[in-house]
């Protein structure tokens, strides 16, 4: 989970061919890749493609309307909400996230190994009591809300929940440690002398910075990024308990169309929709942001 | 606030802690313009702390720091006029060789086409303009050793600062790149202040050598000064070899005094520097300045040992001598001519000492 670096180009042509101790070893690996995501997004490929019948069963008779439903403006807002609600919260990561992760990188090694398990401790606790803790603090009759009149910041209460500033509260909650970490990774690999150099050549904290630490720091934030963004944008669980189904994202649409309403065709369309979105993101960032250094 | 007219840099009185550790302690020191200082010590003597706050990576503690007869002891480090080659070079991964020689120069805004003259020039300086797209893991390291030094004289400053900037390269690219460093140092007329514990290389290209020990200097000198006339046991030791000795003054006279070692072997010293009569004093003498041979002579200081151990290197033959009184002393004999005395283990040989060798480090 570590810092995950975007790996690079594979160049095949100065490789062995793989022996059968290797094919024996990344056996597993292919069989569970097989099963699980190929075979699937297969089936979801194919769905996609059909039709539906009365009782929510799929009838293989090819159809291009699942996708020219996905085209409905209603849809194509609850897309652009989800990009945008998504978005958001890696920016919101990045600037939270980056002062932590570098703070951290720069601590002694004692205090470091302290602060990346306070970083970690949330995920000792059960995503949903976290995101059910994350209510109790947010409702009308909650803490924030008694805080902030007993404070007399407010004299009524607020509404918090269920309201998109909510979501994305939750959104960053649940995926800060995943951009921390990849983060942290870069900069502590970040040599002072480098540092040292910047100021040396005349660059000011913030031209160092700029010029020094955010290159170099730069395949952490991809890697942050991508593990923000990803998982953010399919989210249903936080829009369902703290947007309380008022602003859906595409992740409860999905959802919704396996679970309620039983169209599994339509369901299909939108993920492969949806998938074809973080094959482009990924395609981006690859050739922007991650600049391989060999 | 007045310094010496050609005095670079004024160091007066810094001192700088760590916790409980001084690392710098009380030391002063000025630097003429053009001149190749060396400042030399064992690790964690307090050169590199030294070298950090003249850079203004540090701020002392106390006293000041002066670079052209400016106060600069609380300015950071982008706003003085120095520049550094780091001794792991320092180099930016994510630039090229001329992205890196230039980044002095746009941080400092310097228009595009006289950066690029600039670039190009601190490139040949170091010979370094075919590599000028390549990415420093591209160089080996001695050219990465270039490009640093390109990157910071490209600058123009009034003092660089040279961290073992040797200490990576293999012992033969380390003697080309000293005698480099030396040239390219006259060339500019650039205030060179060079970090070392290699003492050769000390000798080799220093104007002034600064020996530092336990935050303070040591001794102050030219190679020569240093190396024959060394002021404290420590600055004997540390710059090539020396035996010491331990005395005890007998009497002095008009110019010359006798001393008696430990072991009883009396001597004759120069009286300069020497305590008065029963005081102690500690006495160096350089291996290759003990005379030997194997027939008695008339000289100074004249005394027979026997030869414990003979290790032949070459243009040198080592030897470890015992005193007929028990002392142990380290000789180096070189090898001029096959028609020489071969020495032998176990053979007995006439020292003699010239008094001017016998160098006083110590007195009670």
């Amino acid at each position: 989970m570590l810092a995950a670096p975007i790996p690079p180009p594979l160049t095949l042509g100065d490789r062995r061919r793989p022996g059968w101790r290797a094919w024996a070893l990344i056996t597993p690996m292919v069989a569970w890749l097989l099963l699980f995501v190929i075979v699937p997004t297969a089936i979801l490929f194919v769905y996609s493609f059909c039709e539906r019948d009365e009782v929510g069963g799929v009838i293989f008779h090819f159809t291009w309307e699942n996708y020219q439903r996905v085209l409905d403006p209603v849809y194509l807002l609850i897309f652009a909400r989800s990009v945008g609600y998504a978005g958001l919260t890696t920016i919101i990561c990045v600037i939270v996230g980056y002062p932590v992760a570098y703070y951290i990188a720069r601590a002694t090694e004692e205090r470091r190994n302290r602060l990346l398990l306070l970083v970690m401790v949330p995920f000792w606790t059960s995503f949903l009591i976290r995101t059910y803790a994350w209510i109790t603090i947010l409702k009308q009759e909650g803490l924030l809300n008694g805080l902030l009149q007993s404070m007399h910041v407010t004299t009524g209460p607020l509404s918090l929940l269920y309201t998109p500033t909510a979501v994305v509260i939750g959104l960053v909650y649940a995926y800060l440690p995943f951009m921390i970490l990849p983060i942290y990774g870069s900069a502590e690999k970040l040599d002072n002398a480098l540092i040292e150099a910047a100021y040396d050549l005349g660059a000011g904290p913030l031209r160092a910075f700029s010029a020094v630490i955010v290159p170099l720091t730069m395949p952490g934030i991809a890697a942050g990024t991508l593990l923000v963004f990803v998982p953010a944008i399919g989210m249903f669980a936080i829009t369902d308990l703290m947007g309380g189904a008022k602003v859906p994202m595409i992740g409860n649409v999905i959802q919704n169309q396996f679970l309620q309403a039983r169209d599994w065709p339509f369901g299909a369309a939108l993920g492969v929709v949806f998938m074809l979105m973080f094959a482009v993101t990924y395609g981006i960032l690859q050739s922007r942001l991650a600049r391989p250094k060999s | 606030m007045s310094a010496p007219a050609n005095s670079m840099i004024e160091i007066r009185g810094v001192t700088k802690r760590f916790g409980s550790f001084t690392a710098v302690n009380d030391i002063s020191l000025s630097v003429r313009e053009g001149e190749f200082i060396t400042l030399l010590g064992p690790s964690g003597c307090g050169k590199t702390t030294l070298l950090r706050l003249l850079a203004g990576f540090e701020t002392p503690d106390a006293g000041s720091i002066l670079l052209a007869g400016e106060d600069v002891s609380h300015l950071p480090p982008y706003r003085r006029s120095v520049n550094q080659v780091f001794q792991s070079y320092a180099l930016f991964p994510h630039l090229t060789v001329r992205e890196n020689v230039g980044f002095g120069l746009r941080m400092q805004q310097v228009p595009a086409a006289a950066a690029a003259e600039r670039i190009r020039e601190a490139l040949a300086t170091v010979s370094l303009e075919p590599m000028a797209d390549r990415f420093p893991h591209q160089l080996s390291g001695g050219q990465r050793q270039r490009v640093a030094l390109a990157r910071a004289i490209v600058c123009r400053p009034k003092v660089l600062l040279l961290d073992e900037p040797l200490s990576a390269l293999d012992a033969k690219l380390r003697h080309a790149m000293q005698l480099e460093l030396k040239h390219l140092q006259r060339q500019l007329g650039l205030t060179f202040v060079f970090v070392t514990h290699d003492q050769e290389e000390a000798l080799t290209m220093s104007d002034r050598i600064a020996i530092i020990n336990h935050g303070r200097i040591e001794q102050l000198g030219d190679a020569s000064e240093i190396y024959h006339k060394p002021r404290t046991p420590f600055a004997a030791d540390f710059i090539g070899q020396a035996n010491l000795l331990s005395v005890t003054v007998l009497s002095r006279h008009a110019t010359t005094a006798r001393v008696r070692l430990d072991d009883g072997l009396e001597l004759t010293v120069s009286a300069a520097e020497l305590p008065a009569a029963s005081q102690t004093a500690l006495i160096s003498i350089r291996p290759e300045k003990i005379h030997i041979s194997k027939r008695p002579i008339a000289a100074d200081n004249v005394f027979s040992a026997r030869i414990q151990e003979e290790i032949f290197q070459g243009a040198t033959d080592q030897l470890w001598l015992v005193t007929d009184q028990g002392t142990r002393l380290h000789a180096l004999v070189a090898n001029e001519s096959a028609m020489n005395e071969a020495y032998h283990e176990g053979e007995r040989v006439y020292c003699s000492l010239h008094l001017d060798d016998l160098v006083i480090v110590q007195s009670a």
